[in-house]
């Protein structure tokens, strides 16, 4: 099957996980369109990571089906490696490489995995590391960078992958009040740019400004969704009432 | 977490939980004596040797032969068991060393590799040259090993040190393997699951990624190992290799076996050891203070 850009570059139907006795997700489904924005927004323990982790491979599934532009991920004959490079992933934790520089970090992939020409990556690492504007920093190693800072390096560092989808997983959870915005204005100019991103997050507000669907988990289902304009002001469900009377 | 082949065992949740550093992984046992010996004061051989050398200075008062000849006598051979002695001491330790680091490396990584049947091999022998006694294995490879062998029809003769080299080196190489195998483990998983979403190999991720984290790691328990080995290299006496023991019997044979002489020639191989390895043992600490703060 050959994808074309008006199917959804992203698909799950009816997708099962569980971690030994533990059911974490209980049959997902929805579809996200090139460009697209979604937000996945839910209590603690609601299977949001697993979710989004499950579109990368990371975690495998035990029923159901994800597709990222047609290809089946969960496929034993798909190769993973391809998959990945269609598909950025920011983490909570930053995780960038310890002993590499930022512009390293940024660079690693690039050169050893989609085997590019070293100064045509270097020029468009630096220029990425100046779109997320740590210009001056592309010798910092990680540990002397703040958490927002290298959240940033991570982010560039997914992007010079040319990825078609990227997936971040609450990324400024761990992260100090005050660089939460740098960070999120950093996701906000990706998403105006169209790039298509799913995003795991606690940031209300910022969901409400970027994302065109909101999806809303909880026990391993999605109990509502809609865009942002409806979502937040006619939930129906009670659980989304609750969870939202206690965030807003 | 999420499990990675041969890695870490299978996580109980997939929630994100930022694990610690284990630290206990890369220092496993063993290493609790190179940091005794590092923080023994410098003098401590001198005042082990001088409290040894009261006694034979009472029993001898009435002999002819007084511990001014013994102190003569291991002037004059001192020389001779330094050069000839300690230092073949130091090139068995720099060889089975050598050998033991690359046999060991090789090990350690059989223990993390995705393929199970390897994996349990080299946990396997990991284990059985850990848990064996050194002078055991030393016989062992003694008796063994032929004391030449043909290859493509050339003759090449194994002497007995090279035998203690192998032997020595066994115990070094599973011990290595183990501390390969801690420093690798020690490097949370999220290292290995950014790498894979970077769509790196399983392969690039481990030589890239992983191994350049752990050779800091590595460094103070290699150094560890490396002193543990050192102070084992008398072993091969037992093989009748000509080393700094054997040397000094055979030292004190030719100076009639006085009983004085027992004290001034161990406590001379006491001082030489001490002030080869001491000097290893306090720059591990240092290094392993320093890198402990950088993790």
């Amino acid at each position: 099957m050959t994808w074309t850009p008006d199917q959804p570059i992203v698909s799950l139907k009816d997708v099962r996980k569980s971690f030994g006795d533990l059911e974490v997700l209980k049959g997902v489904s929805f579809d996200v369109m090139k460009g697209e924005v979604i937000c996945i927004i839910g209590p603690s323990g609601s299977g949001k990571s697993t979710l989004i982790r499950c579109i990368n491979g990371l975690n495998d599934i035990q029923a159901g089906s994800i597709t990222v532009e047609g290809q089946e991920v969960h496929d034993p004959k798909l190769d993973k490696l391809e998959l990945r490079k269609k598909v950025g992933m920011v983490f909570q934790q930053y995780n960038l490489f310890p002993h590499k520089t930022a512009l390293q970090n940024v660079m690693m992939a690039p050169v050893l995995v989609l085997k590019e020409d070293k100064a045509e990556v270097e020029r468009r690492a630096r220029a990425l590391l100046a779109k997320v504007r740590l210009q001056g920093k592309e010798d910092s190693y990680p540990g002397e960078l703040s958490g927002g800072q290298q959240q940033r390096v991570a982010i560039a560092r997914s992007l010079a992958m040319n990825p078609d989808v990227m997936l971040f997983d609450e990324v400024t959870a761990a992260l100090d009040p005050e660089t939460v915005k740098e960070v999120l204005v950093t996701i906000r100019e990706l998403a105006e740019e169209g790039m298509t991103c799913m995003l795991v997050t606690h940031e209300m507000g910022f969901a409400r400004e970027v994302a065109d669907h909101i999806y809303f988990t909880d026990r391993g289902v999605i109990v509502e969704h809609g865009p942002p304009s409806t979502f937040f002001t006619d939930a129906k469900d009670p659980r989304t009432q609750e969870f939202l009377g206690q965030i807003l | 977490m999420r499990r990675v082949a041969g890695v870490n065992a299978p996580g109980r949740t997939d929630l994100p939980v930022l694990k610690p550093y284990d630290v206990k992984a890369v220092t496993p046992d063993g290493y609790i004596f190179t940091r005794w010996v590092a923080t023994l004061p410098w003098w401590t051989p001198a005042l082990v040797v001088l409290a040894a050398l009261l006694w034979p200075l009472i029993a001898s008062a009435q002999s002819g032969y007084t511990v001014y000849d013994a102190f003569d006598a291991l002037w004059r051979w001192s020389p001779f068991l330094l050069w000839s002695g300690f230092f073949f001491n130091v090139l068995i330790s720099v060889f089975a060393m050598a050998i033991g680091t690359v046999f060991g490396a090789a090990l350690g990584l059989g223990q993390i590799s995705p393929n199970r049947v390897l994996r349990r091999a080299a946990w396997f022998f990991t284990q059985l040259f850990r848990n064996s006694p050194w002078l055991v294995i030393l016989f062992i490879v003694l008796l063994a090993f032929p004391f030449q062998v043909k290859v493509f029809g050339v003759t090449i003769p194994i002497p007995d040190w090279m035998k203690g080299v192998i032997g020595l080196s066994l115990p070094i190489m599973a011990n290595i393997s183990e501390v390969v195998r801690g420093a690798v483990q020690s490097v949370p998983t999220a290292q290995w699951e950014a790498a894979e979403s970077l769509a790196f190999s399983r392969r690039q991720i481990l030589w890239q990624i992983i191994l350049p984290q752990c050779y800091k790691r590595m460094l103070p328990p290699w150094m560890n190992w490396y002193a543990i080995l050192t102070m084992a290299t008398p072993l091969c006496t037992l093989l009748g290799i000509e080393e700094v023991i054997t040397l000094s019997r055979q030292a004190m044979e030719a100076e009639d076996n006085h009983p004085e002489l027992l004290v001034p020639f161990y406590g001379f191989i006491l001082i030489l050891f001490f002030a080869y390895c001491y000097p290893i043992a306090r720059f591990t600490m240092r290094l392993e203070k320093k890198y402990a703060v950088k993790l």
